[in-house]
């Protein structure tokens, strides 16, 4: 909870935190329930640059003091990022990835590799990273996916991401049960955003 | 909305609720393994289960991940055993307008959320809605193997050969697969899991579902998930194929056929009809003109009917000894009472 002394005021959490805690949350869930599929996600925060008010949202929604969070190289530039979320959360915030319970990308196009972080276990698969990543770009799309949550087949464009994304998915959902789960987040106009889940469990369609 | 929900003060002290009760680092902790058990489709994950103000016995699992999922603009059904006026229904019911304001209705295409015990309705859920199950054992190999330490492995590894063995047993013992209720299913070819006490007719309803299918255990403090289009196979062999329950006869109220029947006695010198279990779909199913076989003496009646909660519904059993309505099955029609019970002293309910 320390804020350094020379911080700027802290910005605003959810101004309604029980129903926007919801809100939030159950955009995410039915993100993570249909993979692929862009989920509208208003927000009204106002979190210090380079974060995102749709991932800050997520943030607020799902961290506390008992999840320890990772930041990218982005948002550890910017103390007032770490200052945010420790004050509205409690989470800790920790510099290896290998602790996290969620990760915080803001530069997805640098997205860590999936290794870094926690996959679970075999008796307890649930004890993995989540990552919550933001993107510019969120929606229907060429990168076709199938498994649990979808209804045959889904196409789904995320950017900026890395070009081996499918290929990333592919290695992690052949670690399935265990691997970590992606939540991606796009700012929109007017605070309608959107937020899109790729669990473990997504399967790529290659070409070809 | 953002006012907390105030208990009425005439029937309990002034007590202020969080919104939904449940306080909200608890909501994140179960929001948390909501999202882990989508993730995983049929794992059970582990959380910290709160006490909540009733009994185990009520579905205090799922009443926990209702009040974690809920949001203030949700439509909330609540069944037990397919009836919307059992005790434990209009409890549980009652508990989320209180403490959450939200709205509530008994039909099914309406609902946002419907918490369940015991039953999937007839009616086709459809995209967009959650189903929330109330489970009292989670873990599907557990009268097999009591260690948790042993069945996490078991899981772990996908060794489910003691679950065929058993599976495998009761036909060498009845010809047939003898478990009519909380039958264990596959999902996505990984996990074997327990569907909760439903009877083993609704399985085929958990296959590829549009619905998002959540599962509480407040006991045994396990959340786990079946997210919409998944599959969810009974688990069954090449030579004994999985089979769902048939009846005899249509409904006595509104002849639907293919539907789960319920008895109902309708007097002490042995009559009985059989019923929707699903109070919904039989007074939709009446609502729109259709009749059964005990239809007329009712008709002067304004309405629709739905048959009244009798001990023989949601005490369970069959305690009359009457042939059960099911074919194939043996007559054998085991207790629902499968663990998650009323509280005993519960009869003379529904007022
Ligand atoms: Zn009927």
């Amino acid at each position: 909870m320390a804020v350094p002394a020379f911080a700027a005021p802290l910005a605003a959490g959810f101004a309604d935190p029980v129903h926007d805690a919801q809100r939030s949350f159950a955009a995410v869930m039915r993100a993570m329930a249909e993979p692929g599929l862009a989920v509208p996600l208003a927000s009204d925060l106002d979190p210090p640059a380079p974060l995102s008010r749709e991932a800050a949202a997520c943030a607020l929604a799902l961290l506390d003091y008992e999840t320890p969070v990772f930041l990218d190289a982005a948002l550890s530039a910017a103390p007032a990022v770490a200052a945010f979320l420790r004050f509205h959360t409690g989470a800790p915030v920790v510099d290896d990835p290998a602790a996290a319970r969620f990760a915080l990308i803001a530069d997805g196009a640098a997205l860590p590799d999936f290794g870094a972080f926690a996959q679970g276990e075999p008796d307890y698969p649930d004890r993995s990273a989540t990552l919550i990543v933001q993107v510019q770009e969120l929606g229907a799309g060429a990168l076709v996916l199938a498994g649990p949550g979808i209804k045959g087949h889904r196409g789904f464009s995320a950017a900026p991401l890395p070009a081996d994304l499918p290929a990333r998915l592919a290695a992690n959902r052949a670690l399935y049960p265990l691997g970590i789960d992606l939540i991606l987040t796009a700012q929109g106009p007017d605070g309608l955003g959107a937020v899109m889940g790729l669990p473990r469990s997504v399967k790529p369609v290659m070409e070809d | 909305m953002n006012a907390p929900a105030t208990a009425p003060a005439s029937s309990m002290p002034a007590i202020t609720y969080n919104f939904a009760y449940l306080d909200e680092q608890t909501k994140r902790m179960i929001r948390r393994a909501i999202l882990k058990a989508i993730a995983i489709p049929g794992y059970q994950v582990p959380f910290a289960s709160r006490e909540m103000p009733m009994p185990y016995g009520w579905g205090t699992g799922g009443v926990q991940v209702t009040a974690a999922i809920l949001g203030a603009d949700d439509v909330l059904k609540v069944i037990d055993q397919g009836s919307d006026d059992t005790t434990n229904a209009v409890a549980i019911r009652t508990f989320f307008e209180t403490t959450a304001g939200v709205a509530t209705t008994t039909r099914t295409q309406d609902a946002t959320i419907i918490q369940t015990r015991h039953r999937i309705p007839e009616a086709e859920l459809k995209a967009g809605q959650t189903i929330v199950f109330q489970v009292p054992i989670p873990e599907p190999l557990r009268f097999l193997e009591p260690r948790e330490t042993e069945t996490r492995r078991l899981h772990g590894l996908a060794d489910y050969g003691l679950m065929q063995v058993k599976l495998y047993e009761d036909i060498a013992r009845h010809g047939h697969i003898a478990t009519t209720y909380a039958y264990p299913v596959k999902v996505e070819d990984r996990y074997v899991m327990d569907p909760s006490p439903i009877p083993k007719f609704d399985n085929p309803k958990m296959n590829d579902s549009p619905a998002l299918q959540l599962f509480g255990a407040g006991r045994e403090k396990r959340i786990y998930a079946i997210p919409p289009y998944t599959q969810v196979v009974s688990l069954d062999f090449e030579d004994h194929p999985f089979k769902v329950q048939a009846f005899k006869e249509p409904c006595a109220l509104c002849g639907a056929t293919g539907v789960y029947l319920d008895e109902v006695i309708l007097d002490d010198k042995g009559g009985r009809m059989f019923v929707c279990s699903d109070t919904d779909h039989c007074a939709t199913r009446q609502a729109e003109g259709h009749t059964g076989t005990m239809s007329a003496p009712y008709a002067a009646q304004p309405g629709p009917l739905t048959p009244s909660p009798s001990p023989a519904r949601g005490e369970g059993g069959n305690p009359t000894g009457i042939p059960s309505p099911l074919v194939g099955e043996g007559g054998s029609r085991p207790s629902r009472e499968t663990g998650e019970g009323f509280a005993t002293g519960e009869s003379g309910e529904a007022r």
